[in-house]
Parts: C-alpha cells; sequence; structure tokens
C-alpha cells in the first residue's frame, strides 16, 4: 500500500484521523506508516489499536496497516499480546488487510493473503513470495510482470517458460536479452545455451538498466497524464488512495521502501551491460550446434540445478537458464524428436525440485505438429511471439498505434504450480513495442476507432488469407474481439 | 456417498449410487484434454473421491508430470490429506519424474517392465481386504512414452498388462492424455487403442467460443455400458460445462448457470 511516511506516530494518528473524518466514504484509507528505528513496538502497537478503532468507529469498508520489516520478523510469541488482539480483531472483522509479512507468520489468515504483491523477500534479491508456496522472479520485462502480477509478479521457480520463435523475426531474443539481463542484475547466477559458434558473443548485446533518472520521469509524466482531473481537494487524497492493481506505469510499485534494488528494471537496449555482470563464475555459456546429442547440455544443466537445490525454508540464491533455439537446424540433434523431449522432461523433473526457472526459445515450424504439442503440453508458461509486416493497411486499420509495433506476443499458458486453477485473463495477446528504439514495452492490442461510414464488421475473410500462418491466430482473435465489439 | 454433495460428474460416472462395491473398480477410465484446457481437475477428484472416508480404496498414482508437493497442495486445498492418507497407506505415490528408458531399443521397455511389476508387487502386498478396491491412476500417458523414447508399441504392452489387473484383481485403471498431440497424426494407434480400452470416456475441451472466465470449459463423458437401476445398459453421453476453483469445480448445464 502507498501511504504518507510519519515521523512520529501521534501525528500519524491525527492525519489518519482526519482523513477519516474528511472522507467517510472512501473506500480505502492510508493509513500506512513507516517507523523510523529507534520507535519502540508498544508505540507502533498504541497507534494500530488507535486507528483501528478510528475506523471502527467510522465503519469505512477497510483499512489498510502496514507493520514495518522488523515487526514482522519477530516470532510470533514474543509479539506483545496487544498485537495478538489486534490481530484477532482484524481477522475475525476483515475490516483491514494486513501486510503479507505479518500474514507469513500467521498462516491461517486467508482472504487477504492474495495482496502478497507489494512485499519482496528482505533476504534475497530479485525473488518474491506468491500464492501456493511458490517464489518468483522477474522476467525482466516489467510489462510481462504486471500481466502476471494475479499470479505473484515474474516466472514461479521450478517452472519451465517456453517461448515460440517465429521464424521471420528474432524478437525472443529481446525477451530473452532482457530475462538474462535481470538475472545478472539481481546477482542471478545464469546458464545460456545457444546454437551459435560463439554463445559468450551473446552476452555483450544484452541491455542494460535504464538509468534511474529517466524511471522517475516516466513515471511522473504518466500518472499525471491518467491523473483524473477533479477538484485539488480531492486530488490530494485521490492520488493517495489509489489502489495499486490499478495503476499502470508505475515501476517502483515493485521495490520496497528502502530496497535499493528493484525488483524488476527497465533495461535500455541501447545501453550495453557493464562487463563486470557475467564473470566465468556467474555466467555459463555452452555451445550446442556441435555436440553430437543433449548429453553434455543435460549434464551442464544438472550440474547448475544441483547448486539450486530447494530447500525447505531456506532462501538460496535463484538461478536461470536460458536455451535459445533448442531446434534449430544447425545442431546436430534437431532431428532427433525423442531424444530433445526426453532432454525437456529430464530437465523439467529437476528444474521442479529446484529454486530456478529455465527459458527455453524453439520455432515451432521447424518441429511436426504433433512434436509441437508435446513441447507445449511440457511448457509451464507458454508465449509466442510473431512478426508484424511492415507496411499492411489492413493491419493498420485494425490497431492502433500500428506504426510502433514490432511484433506481437500472445500468452498461451500461464504456470499453474500448486494448484488446479486455471489462469484466464482477459488479454492474451501483447503488441511489442520498443520505445525511443530503447525500452521494450508490451501493450494490450487495441482496436482502432470505428470508421463510421464503413459500418461493416473487419473480418472479410479476403483480407485474412494473405497474411500468413503464424499471425492467423492472433488475427483470428482480433476479428474475434471485432465482432464481439459489433455485436 | 449419498451424504456428500454430488456433482454432475459423479452422477456421470455413476458414483451416485452405493458406494460398496466400489462403480469404478474393474474399468478403465480415459482423461483426454487439450493445451487450452487441462484435464487434470477430473483426476484431482476421483483422488478425493476414492480416498473419502466411506470409501476403503487404495490409490497407486504413478506421476510423470507433477512431485508430490504439487498433488498434495491442491488436495489439501480440495479437502483431502494425501499426506496423512500415504501414511495410511492408502494413498501410494511412485515419483517417475526422472525416468527415462536407456537408449538401446532392447531395453527400452526395461523401464516399464519394471514399473509394471513393482504396481504388480505393491498391490499382491496389500492386505487381502484392501486388494479389492485398488485404483491405479497414471499422470499422464504422454510422457510415459516420452520416458520410452517414442516406443509407444510398450507403452501399450503396459497399458495391456495395467489393463488385465483390471480383471485379474478388480482395480480400476485411471490414465491421463493429451489428444491434441494425436490429432495431427496420421495414424494415432496409441490414443485409438486407449480409446477403446477405455470404459469410461472424459473428455475436457474449451468452448466453442474461446475461453472465458467464467466457464472454463466443457467436459464430456461417456460411460460404455452403464448399468442402470431398472437393469439396462447401453452406452450414456454426458455434456457439461465446468469452472475450476481452489476448493472445488462447480459443474453445470449449458446456460444454466446464473
Amino acid at each position: 500500500m502507498r501511504g504518507s511516511l510519519f515521523e512520529s506516530p501521534a501525528w500519524c494518528r491525527v492525519q489518519c484521523q482526519r482523513h477519516c473524518s474528511q472522507t467517510p466514504h472512501k473506500k480505502e484509507v492510508p493509513c500506512v506508516f513507516g517507523r523510523p528505528p529507534q520507535l519502540p513496538i508498544t508505540k507502533i502497537i498504541r497507534l494500530s489499536a488507535a486507528l483501528l478503532a478510528c475506523h471502527r468507529r467510522r465503519s469505512t469498508p477497510t483499512a489498510a496497516l502496514s507493520l514495518p520489516p522488523r515487526v514482522c520478523s519477530l516470532p510470533p510469541e514474543s509479539l506483545s499480546c496487544r498485537l495478538s488482539t489486534i490481530y484477532s480483531w482484524v481477522r475475525k472483522t476483515k475490516l483491514c488487510s494486513v501486510d503479507a509479512a505479518m500474514a507469513t507468520t500467521k498462516p491461517r489468515l486467508s482472504s487477504f493473503s492474495r495482496n502478497l504483491s507489494a512485499v519482496s523477500s528482505s533476504q534475497t534479491p530479485g525473488v518474491k513470495c506468491g500464492p501456493n508456496g511458490t517464489m518468483f522472479v522477474s522476467s525482466g520485462i516489467a510489462d510481462l510482470d504486471r500481466y502476471f502480477e494475479i499470479l505473484g509478479g515474474g516466472f514461479p521457480l521450478g517452472s519451465l517458460v517456453m517461448v515460440m520463435e517465429d521464424a521471420e523475426a528474432p524478437h525472443h531474443m529481446l525477451l530473452l536479452r532482457n530475462f538474462m539481463s535481470q538475472g545478472l542484475v539481481h546477482g542471478q547466477p545464469l546458464l545460456y545455451a545457444s546454437p551459435s559458434k560463439d554463445p559468450r558473443g551473446f552476452l555483450g548485446t544484452l541491455p542494460s538498466p535504464a538509468s534511474l533518472k529517466h524511471d522517475k520521469s516516466r513515471d511522473r509524466e504518466s500518472e499525471q497524464e491518467k491523473g483524473l482531473r477533479i477538484a485539488w481537494q480531492y486530488k490530494k487524497y485521490m492520488g493517495e488512495n489509489q489502489p495499486n492493481f490499478d495503476s499502470h506505469r508505475v515501476t517502483h510499485h515493485y521495490s520496497g521502501a528502502d530496497n535499493k534494488q528493484d525488483y524488476c528494471n527497465e533495461f535500455d537496449f541501447r545501453k550495453p551491460l557493464e562487463r563486470h555482470y557475467f564473470t566465468r563464475q556467474r555466467v555459463n555459456c555452452v555451445g550446442i550446434q556441435h555436440s553430437k546429442n543433449l548429453a553434455a547440455l543435460q549434464e551442464h544443466c544438472a550440474s547448475f540445478l544441483a547448486q539450486h537445490q530447494r530447500n525447505d525454508g531456506s532462501s538460496a540464491l535463484a538461478g536461470r537458464i536460458a536455451i535459445q533455439s533448442l531446434c534449430a537446424p544447425q545442431c546436430e540433434h534437431s532431428n532427433m524428436d525423442w531424444e530433445m523431449l526426453s532432454f525437456i522432461k529430464s530437465l523439467k523433473g529437476m528444474v521442479r525440485s529446484s529454486n530456478a526457472v529455465v527459458v527455453i526459445t524453439f520455432p515451432p515450424s521447424l518441429l511436426s505438429l504433433s512434436s509441437t504439442k508435446r513441447w507445449q503440453h511440457m511448457a509451464d508458461t507458454l508465449l509466442s511471439v510473431a512478426a508484424i509486416p511492415d507496411e499492411d493497411k489492413e493491419l493498420a486499420k485494425l490497431l492502433s498505434g500500428y506504426q510502433d509495433m514490432v511484433g506481437l506476443l500472445n500468452v498461451q499458458k500461464v504456470a499453474r504450480l500448486n494448484t488446479q486453477v486455471p489462469l484466464i485473463l482477459e488479454a492474451t495477446t501483447f503488441s511489442i513495442k520498443l520505445q525511443k528504439r530503447r525500452f521494450l514495452v508490451l501493450e494490450c492490442l487495441n482496436q482502432a476507432p470505428v470508421d463510421g461510414s464503413s459500418g461493416s464488421s473487419y473480418g472479410t475473410s479476403g483480407v485474412f488469407l494473405q497474411l500468413s500462418l503464424t499471425q492467423k491466430c492472433y488475427i483470428e482473435q482480433l476479428r474475434m474481439v471485432s465482432k464481439e465489439m459489433d455485436r | 456417498m449419498e451424504n456428500q454433495n454430488l456433482n454432475l460428474l459423479d452422477r456421470a460416472l455413476g458414483l451416485d449410487g452405493p458406494s460398496e462395491p466400489w462403480p469404478l473398480s474393474g474399468r478403465v477410465v480415459l482423461i483426454e484434454d487439450c493445451v487450452e484446457t487441462s484435464g487434470s481437475f477430473v483426476l484431482h477428484q476421483l483422488v478425493k473421491r476414492s480416498l473419502s472416508p466411506t470409501s476403503s480404496n487404495v490409490i497407486i498414482f504413478v506421476a510423470f508430470a507433477n512431485p508430490f508437493s504439487h498433488y498434495d497442495r491442491i488436495l489439501r486445498k480440495l479437502g483431502c490429506n494425501l499426506v496423512t492418507q500415504r501414511d495410511n497407506k492408502r494413498f501410494i505415490f511412485f515419483d517417475m519424474l526422472m525416468l527415462r528408458c536407456p537408449d538401446e531399443g532392447k531395453s527400452s521397455e526395461g523401464g516399464l517392465v519394471l514399473l509394471y511389476e513393482k504396481i504388480l508387487k505393491t498391490i499382491c502386498g496389500l492386505p487381502g481386504d484392501k486388494k479389492d478396491y485398488v485404483t491405479i491412476m497414471i499422470d499422464d500417458i504422454s510422457l510415459v512414452e516420452v520416458a520410452a523414447n517414442g516406443g509407444s508399441d510398450y507403452v501399450l504392452d503396459f497399458l495391456h498388462y495395467c489393463h488385465a489387473l483390471t480383471s485379474e484383481f478388480d482395480c480400476s485403471l485411471i490414465t491421463l492424455n493429451h489428444e491434441d498431440i494425436y490429432s495431427s497424426m496420421e495414424r494415432p494407434t496409441l490414443i485409438l487403442q486407449m480409446e477403446y480400452l477405455a470404459d469410461i470416456l472424459i473428455k475436457a475441451e474449451p468452448l466453442s467460443t474461446g475461453l472465458a472466465t467464467d466457464v472454463h470449459g466443457q467436459l464430456t463423458v461417456l460411460n460404455k455400458g452403464t448399468s442402470h437401476r431398472l437393469g439396462r445398459s447401453g452406452n450414456k453421453i454426458h455434456n457439461f460445462h465446468y469452472k475450476v476453483k481452489e476448493n472445488t469445480v462447480e459443474y453445470f448445464y449449458p446456460g444454466s448457470r446464473v
């Protein structure tokens, strides 16, 4: 929760009471406070009791209470009984959502433990806790993390991510670069396998995190754009009250109050990653072009994953494996279908019990249909990228912002570890844009304004037959969407 | 069984009758799904029903897809504690995630033969009263094929041997396979044989209009040779929609959901 930082609890209480009195109908009151280290816990407890009493009197539907990390790390028995009383009152009345770190000490608080996304594990940088006992690392693309917000914000540790390439355009490399850079920035070891002659050379093309100044200015201007034009008095409170899952371009919501490292960085493709990030200890590059079979790669993966074994409760450093174009034709194993499937199966088995994420990209056009389906079933998270033709008037009519798009990204499957509920989100297709040719941005597809004069639906079959097979599925989705809108 | 809330799937499978004898014993169930709609929730539902306190089933779960912790977490939310059941010897888990049969042709089947022997030994090792109520679950068959390096003949042999167990020991065999893998093949022998062997065929597929948040897909249950209360038997097809949640799965007829 975002809110104001107060130095003195008394002042905080006064402010909150003022908020309560002035905003009786507000859904959420931003009574979040951080405390300076020297403030004793008893004062915190008194303040929180006062806050809750205040909200109870006002009968506001929800209030927010955040306890600082130092309190949360105490074992439950040592917490003052007054804090436990407050806590049990919270549970009973369900008026407050308690900060996620507290939720971990009392595992029975179920209904609000879903709002875990704002808390990052304080011990390990770049790793977040999510629902169902899974931990997450960032994908390196803020928009994709935001899309997976409901899931936990990123790729779950222990999962296998597959990206289906488009033979016409190398957009999967953008995703791979962001993924690898994010891991290196967080100090997470990386194993990179590629069919190229010099895998190590690829590291020189990895992007570097954008400078902080640019981040903040982007956020501020986009916030101002999104801000409603309302009377100045309300705007003061509205800005603080906005629930974080509604605001869009706020990348700093991922970072903790005093974390120096963001969970997800913005990467600048024009600035290469500094060389000290990819030392030999952190990055291991493997070439798969010349090896007879996948046994060598499997051994590399096995030894890498053995270093990241998951032990219950420990927070070992997360690891990342990136395998590019696994079935590329220049590799000798590319026609050994069952060999590759067996490799993926054993890799998946190994990664499930480790703190690592594996990203594999492959061109599905080079595999048989049935093999492609097998690969798709093995993936936990399945993404696919497609190219967009440069000058396509029909597409320009269908989509707004067509000129800036370089490709499309489709999320076909999302990892469901430890749960049986499928994740069905409203939008699954995104446009890939390179803002200012530096920053990778994913946007939901928006239909261009309907041409009032025509009045007919966009989907005439003649138009769609011209497009290649890879783009057809995305255009089908667009057609369905336009039909829905026409209805 | 009568006390529990029975949903449409239970009725379609014939689980709404008396729980002794177990309606699925001696029968083969095949669950088919695709990339868009996963059918594993049906498997979880069957595990929960088999391990209900009123029945005395023993489950031998051969897992190729997910580790024990995954199923444990899911079933716990559904109301079934797998750890306790494992300690009570009602849930026997075979972790086959890392099974890989060696490359040479002649011993490619070796791994599967050993697996079958292990299952047989487990069943024979059960105490007398529990031997009649065994359920063998395999998740999933496409990974068994991968483990056998593509030797679908060996996989078929293995399945036939397991099928023989259903008549020998009256156990039930429940398997999961991905139908869309075989739909593009010229001669999809494996899936056709499995569909022929199966007494009950459960197919999970998306709606023709695509995926939605309210309805996750549709289930088609083909129950061959059901015996109704009136004594007749025949094929019965059920079709209904479903929505999967953490604690339960809702089944409803198309259009009947408010």
